[in-house]
């Protein structure tokens, strides 16, 4: 199945909860916000919130800036 | 000459050098510079993680635990994507502050003050203390902070561009109008331009 994640698409096997993405991409989530179909996920809800075909992820994290 | 304590929405800075985390040579470095300046806050810039290269380093590892984090909205152009990246900033964060950036023009990063005065309205509503990166147009500070802003963030200059402070009466005008603190943000390129600025 195919989602959008960060602008890209992405394939993936089955639906999974976003802690389980996470996992998939070796992603710390303690240091993330997670943005589903343009919601915001709460930090406690990631094993609860499940992701299926087309739907949109955004993954963002701190980077150097001004 | 006194010195008076530099005060954002009740919150005390012994510091008044505000410094920023990108375009260092490495992470270590930064973390250096940051304890030379005596920095007690910096800013930081929320972006998508890159998913296909993993490197482990986080760069807030190497940010002292005793410096406050500013996630900044670098790279929105319009108030809707502006507010949805201070919201995921909160969220990957620390704190409820963010300094707003709503550009809008890509060659010369000046702020597009109607989104962005806009942004302002709606964050601060949501409990965010905003501090927002703006042109130095008094009346633009103005409304900025009639709609809740805990600071204004003048531009010295266009950002990177180094030049220094460019309007400093205009500065002065809105220091003079302000009743949050005004702080000076963009085009600061010499250690010299930004003592003048503090």
């Amino acid at each position: 199945m195919t989602i959008i994640l960060n602008g890209e698409r992405f394939e993936l096997d089955s639906p999974l909860s976003v802690t389980a993405l996470l996992a998939k991409l070796d992603i710390d989530p303690r240091r993330v916000a997670i943005e589903h179909n343009l919601n915001i996920i709460k930090r406690q809800t990631y094993p609860d919130v499940l992701i299926g075909e087309g739907d949109t992820v955004e993954i963002v994290n701190f980077v150097g800036g001004g | 000459m006194a010195d008076s304590p530099f005060v954002i929405a009740g919150r005390t800075f012994k510091s008044r050098l505000i410094v920023g985390t990108g375009k260092y040579p490495s992470h270590v470095v930064m973390a250096q510079a940051h304890a030379a300046a005596g920095a007690e806050m910096v800013t930081v810039a929320v972006r998508r993680v890159n998913i296909s290269d993993r490197s482990k380093e986080s760069l807030l590892d190497y940010i002292d635990d005793k410096i406050f984090i500013l996630p900044n909205t670098a790279g929105c152009y319009t108030a809707d994507d502006a507010i949805r990246t201070a919201r995921l900033g909160r969220e990957a964060g620390l704190s409820n502050w963010v300094k707003l950036e709503v550009i809008g023009d890509e060659r010369t990063l000046f702020p597009d003050n109607e989104a962005l005065i806009e942004a302002t309205r709606v964050l601060v509503n949501e409990g965010f203390i905003v501090l927002p990166y703006t042109n130095d147009d008094p009346i633009a500070c103005r409304k900025l902070e009639d709609v809740g802003a805990s600071a204004v963030m003048p531009l010295g200059a266009p950002i990177g561009s180094g030049l220094g402070i460019q309007n400093a009466n205009n500065i002065r005008i809105i220091r003079e109008f302000s009743k949050v603190p005004v702080i000076v943000d963009a085009g600061v390129g010499t250690a010299s331009d930004a003592a003048l600025a503090m």
